[in-house]
């Protein structure tokens, strides 16, 4: 065994490290002589272009609403804040969001951190393992009153957001890559929901009944947990219109049955 | 890559379609395992559609081998479920870190080739070759930087890391050339000094200028067509050491999936000169 970071190959690292993201050398350590290199550059450049370059990719939606020398720029001072700490560059940033939300020149755009968050949902769905999403078959098989009793876990793919404040889903669901921005915009609140049913992400926009149902499914609720929970949040929620829409969508993964009588403990 | 070594492509998904249609004989692709460390979706589905068709090699840039640092077991532990999954016919990494208490710097660091890193490396190349229960291959990195503290030579290290490990080498033609001119030595010697009984892979990439400095700075790129005299270096070291898995390497400024397979095509052909040349 090897102990640990104490040597001079540790210190070399700290050093180097320290240099690649400062702005200048610093005085006497151990690397001073090989950061005042014009070649030191090489290195900051590849490493700094290489994370900016991973958080353009990962938010595409945000980067085309600001503009790419803003988006970089801003950029810049996240990977500073922030390097990554996976080297699957497609998992880096998840504080991205959070950072544009106290980031203060993004102060008047207050819808960019929540068009940040769904950039973020499509990287998760993208990534999620591979399930097969339920059948709707298999639930048109039960009885009404068993159907209230079953269990469905959102789909290892699935994921849905509310926007209280304004219409994100719409902001960026118009300026993902391929997509056309249009003028008019409906300024209300809005939800989304992202899925893989088949080989790839898709999107639809979900009402605050919708998101929930999914939220209570999410939770280990039965289908009757999950009504009721929709219809405590819209009165006027359609659950069998809302569940025909969950299920086209590739919302749900596995379904698992319950025994009538905790599922009644449950409503 | 079996029997007779062939020349293969870097393969990046906007020529995935073309990939997968492509029916040369013994054609191979590498990919850089990272962008596959996931649990499922398209990217995966995608590279296990290529491996049902042609040989896949994955060549990591991440695992930090010439850290002070055991390679990150997460990492490792991913790394590990995909070459289950992917059987590649080759696995390789770099004589270089990149992660550092914890922080992933997306690059190939220089460091002093001492005896203390011996150690640390030679560790963790046994470490990687136990969780991957494989031989895996060392590729020489381009270098930038003059580095005084180097108690070794490049080729001895790599060798002596092959003895002591078990492990094959890259030998990156353009990473040697591409060093040689920034650092002030001889491709030449380089390429006829190195092991050739090591050489488990070749590498073949273009460079480019510091946009600064200009020539007395390349920039190991992968942005440009291979260089005449990268071809030159290549042509010198197959005809001493003979064929091996050849790769064209390309990742920026892509040209069509046909201007890779050309490169690929003429790495194809000087590798049977030797060959012909023999019987």
């Amino acid at each position: 065994m090897i102990p640990p970071v104490a040597g001079s190959l540790a210190r070399f690292q700290d050093a180097f490290a320290r240099a690649l993201l400062a702005p200048e050398a610093e005085p006497a350590s151990s690397v001073s002589a090989l950061a005042a290199q014009p070649a030191f550059a090489v290195y900051r450049n590849t490493v700094m272009k290489g994370c900016i370059d991973a958080l353009q990719a990962n938010y595409p939606a945000v980067a085309r609403l600001v503009g790419e020398e803003w988006f970089r720029a801003a950029a810049a001072i996240y990977v500073r804040e922030s390097l990554p700490a996976d080297p699957t560059l497609l998992r880096y940033g998840a504080a991205f969001p959070d950072f544009l939300a106290r980031f203060e020149p993004a102060a008047e755009l207050p819808y960019l951190p929540g068009v940040a968050r769904l950039d973020r949902l499509w990287t998760e769905a993208h990534a999620a393992p591979d399930e097969t999403a339920l059948d709707p078959a298999a639930l048109a098989a039960l009885a009404p009153d068993a159907l209230a009793g079953v269990i469905v876990r959102p789909h290892a793919a699935a994921r849905w957001v509310w926007f209280e404040e304004a219409p994100i889903y719409t902001i960026w669901s118009r300026n993902r890559p391929d997509s056309t921005p249009d003028a008019d915009i409906d300024w209300r609140p809005e939800g989304a929901l992202l899925a893989r049913p088949r080989d790839t992400v898709e999107w639809r926009a979900l009402d605050a009944a919708g998101c929930a149902f999914l939220d209570a499914c999410a939770a280990g609720g039965t289908l009757g947990r999950a009504a009721q929970a929709a219809l405590e949040m819209r009165a006027d929620a359609d659950i069998t219109q809302l569940m025909s829409t969950l299920l086209a969508s590739g919302a749900f993964g596995q379904l698992t049955f319950i025994n009538r009588q905790s599922a009644e403990d449950q409503i | 890559m079996t029997t007779v070594p062939s020349a293969g492509l870097g393969l990046k998904p906007q020529h995935f379609d073309a990939a997968l249609a492509c029916p040369a004989a013994g054609l191979w692709f590498e990919v850089h395992p990272e962008n596959y460390l996931v649990a499922g979706g398209p990217r995966l589905a995608w590279l296990e559609a290529i491996r049902a068709r042609h040989p896949v090699s994955l060549h990591g840039v991440a695992l930090s081998l010439a850290a002070d640092a055991e390679p990150d077991p997460g990492h490792l532990g991913r790394l590990g479920e995909l070459v289950n999954r992917i059987e590649p016919v080759l696995v390789s990494e770099h004589l270089a870190w990149s992660t550092w208490r914890g922080a992933y710097h997306p690059d190939l660091l220089p460091f002093p080739r001492t005896g203390e890193a011996l150690l640390r490396i030679t560790d963790n190349i046994s470490r990687t070759q136990d969780a991957l229960r494989r031989r895996i291959s060392i590729e020489n990195p381009s270098h930038y930087l003059k580095i005084e503290s180097h108690a070794w030579g490049e080729i001895d290290y790599l060798a002596e890391l092959a003895r002591r490990t078990g492990c094959s080498l890259l030998l990156d033609v353009n990473n040697v050339y591409v060093s040689a001119r920034n650092l002030g030595y001889s491709t030449e010697e380089y390429i006829d000094a190195f092991p050739g009984a090591l050489v488990a892979e070749v590498h073949l990439a273009g460079h480019s200028r510091d946009p600064n400095l200009g020539e007395s700075l390349l920039i190991d790129s992968h942005d440009a067509p291979v260089s005449p005299e990268v071809w030159a270096l290549y042509e010198r070291l197959i005809r001493r050491i003979g064929p091996r898995p050849t790769l064209i390497e390309r990742d920026d400024k892509l040209p069509d999936f046909a201007t890779l397979f050309a490169e690929r095509q003429r790495a194809e052909a000087l590798m049977r000169v030797p060959l012909a040349e023999a019987a």
